[in-house]
């Protein structure tokens, strides 16, 4: 059973970050190598060379998200920065119109934590709940609008359970009231369609490492009107609206990133798509009490499988996984180091039972059906094994204990 | 992130199943935290003559059950007592500390084992009323407030 070191990796692990394209490394080469200027230093050659290229990638990320002008695209550190930035910037900005916010239980620790932080400076949040799917209705947005709400943030498609919001028509709520709204794009990049004229949205967070690009760099859209203040202050890089020079290289390293994901998105989506689903059915075929976590038609993001065994832990699962050269990740507590599970599966009505032994795996572009098998021949036998050592499955098999799943 | 020990007994775990000739029987923790841990014993002349566990819990619940179980194997139920959950964690090398209540638990459920022994036989082993008690919420609870400070 010990992990042997010519073991192949199986990589399912997307929804956490992904392999970097060598593309994209080679587009990035030339920022860490000739281009090495600073592109606000643009009194010499040097800086003026740098300065052009960062209008040239800015031009081409604002092209690939369907941006009217280029001025609207902020490059930051990653998403979590992006996504800071949105809300903080946006609340203490128009602190004078209201003090409202409006959000959802299932929001990614990024925006959970800002808004647990404005609650301590004033202002309240309402964090909307979700149906078992995980969806948000554009009518629980709109009931929860008060006259002091200032602002809406709601992803556009969950990491964990892979639901994807109605994102449109929460826009046209938000719009119709007068209220500005973000999204948290960043697993939708790559794996549905983003285009931010389309969608109606005044801000929006992606980050390059979940789409192949490098790590350390995103993106915030910000549509020209919008008044938000700096998350970070110094120089007048950003149009003064976020200090630091710029990554140039990892800039890059995004824009080519999204250029590839959003040219190849068909071919991609149909790939994944066919991924997921073997893993799905051939799960369900060989394993039973589980549950599938998340939505079961188009709403489900096209690389995330998201299943709770019953009578296991997660944590047990991935590094059973592990010896078998498997990476994905769990939303068990102990998998995350916290001593909750995950609040996605609590917040769609997963008792924590079974929200314990919760297993994500997300695939990419490059998997292949031979390692979507292999995952199926080696996941029942995982669970066979925890569940021949769990007194929770024991008691079951006695009569003792009933099953939260019906046998498939 | 684990020590090679705790690898090595959640890879390999030692006296793993339900001993179906056993004549004590104890169990702790529950699911809504993510570890139960059930501990069988066959005790013959106030000596553990075999033992083994069950457990529904994380990589650390299942190791610190195995080496539990492997450090009162042959013991005196008085020995048996005396195991900490500190013994536990120094046998495995270490343990990280979001998971040092998992050798908590396999000190608790090794008195658990004991405390049905006790019961079932009459023999007062001096153990204390609340043995078995290991309230799992309220130690959550207390690890959150410690992690906010
Ligand atoms: C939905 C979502 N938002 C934000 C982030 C944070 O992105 P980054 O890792 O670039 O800070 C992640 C990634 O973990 C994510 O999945």
């Amino acid at each position: 059973m010990e992990r042997n070191d010519k073991m192949k990796t199986v990589y399912l692990d997307n929804n956490a970050t992904t392999s970097i394209k060598p593309e994209v490394v080679e587009a990035m080469m030339p920022y860490l190598t000739d281009i090495w200027g600073n592109a606000s230093s643009v009194f010499y050659e040097v800086g003026q060379k740098a300065e052009a290229e960062l209008i040239k990638l800015r031009e081409s990320v604002a092209k690939n998200i369907g941006a009217k002008n280029a001025n609207e695209i902020y490059f930051t550190s990653s998403g979590c920065e992006a996504d800071n930035w949105a809300i903080k910037g946006y609340a203490f900005a128009n602190k004078r119109k209201g003090n409202h916010i409006i959000t959802t239980k299932i929001e990614h620790h990024a925006i959970l934590g800002t808004c647990e932080f404005l609650e301590k400076h004033g202002f309240n949040v309402t964090y909307l709940d979700v149906d078992e799917a995980g969806i948000v209705t554009p009518e629980a947005v709109e009931a929860a609008i008060t006259d002091d709400t200032i602002l809406i943030s709601v992803m556009m498609a969950n990491n964990e359970i892979g639901t994807i919001e109605p994102i449109k028509e929460i826009a046209e709520v938000a719009k119709k009231h007068k209220i500005a709204f973000h999204t948290d794009a960043v697993q939708a990049i790559g794996h549905v369609r983003v285009d931010v004229t389309d969608l109606g949205v005044d801000m929006l967070s992606i980050s390059a490492h979940k789409f192949h690009g490098p790590k350390g760099v995103g993106m915030l859209y910000i549509k020209n009107g919008t008044r938000i203040d700096n998350l970070i202050h110094g120089g007048g890089q950003e149009r003064g609206k976020r200090a630091a020079t710029e990554n140039l290289a990892g800039i890059a390293g995004l824009a080519k990133a999204l250029d590839i994901a959003v040219s190849d998105i068909d071919k991609n989506m149909a790939h994944m798509q066919k991924m997921r689903d073997r893993l799905i059915n051939g799960i369900r075929e060989r394993i039973d009490y589980i549950k599938l976590n998340g939505p079961t038609d188009e709403r489900r993001l096209c690389n995330n499988v998201n299943f709770s065994y019953e009578f296991v832990e997660g944590e047990a699962i991935l590094m059973r996984l592990n010896m078998k050269g498997i990476c994905a990740s769990s939303g068990s507590a102990c998998a995350s180091g916290s001593l909750d599970p995950s609040h996605v599966l609590l917040a769609i009505g997963v008792p924590h039972e079974i929200a314990h032994g919760s297993i994500r795996f997300s695939v990419s572009e490059d998997t292949t059906e031979e390692e979507v098998d292999y995952v199926l021949e080696t996941m029942p036998k995982i669970i066979d094994g925890l569940r021949a050592m769990s007194p929770m499955f024991e008691a079951f098999e006695e009569g003792k204990l009933e099953s939260f799943t019906k046998k498939v | 992130m684990y020590s090679e020990k705790v690898m090595d007994h959640f890879e390999n775990p030692r006296n793993v199943g339900k001993l179906e000739d056993a004549n004590a029987v104890g169990e702790v923790g529950n699911a809504t935290c993510g570890d139960i841990m059930k501990i069988y014993m066959k005790i013959e002349n106030g000596i553990i003559e075999d033992v083994s566990f069950k457990t529904f819990g994380c990589g650390a619940a299942i190791a610190t059950s195995s080496m539990a179980t492997e450090l009162v194997k042959g013991k005196t139920v008085e020995e048996a007592l005396q195991l900490t959950n500190k013994a536990v964690m120094e046998a495995l090398d270490g343990l990280p500390p979001a998971k040092v209540h998992c050798s908590v638990l396999a000190e608790q459920a090794i008195h658990a084992a004991l405390k049905d022994y006790s019961e079932k036989t009459g023999i007062d082993l001096g153990l204390p009323e609340s043995v078995h008690e290991f309230d799992c919420a309220s130690f959550h609870k207390s690890m959150n407030e410690e992690n906010k400070k």
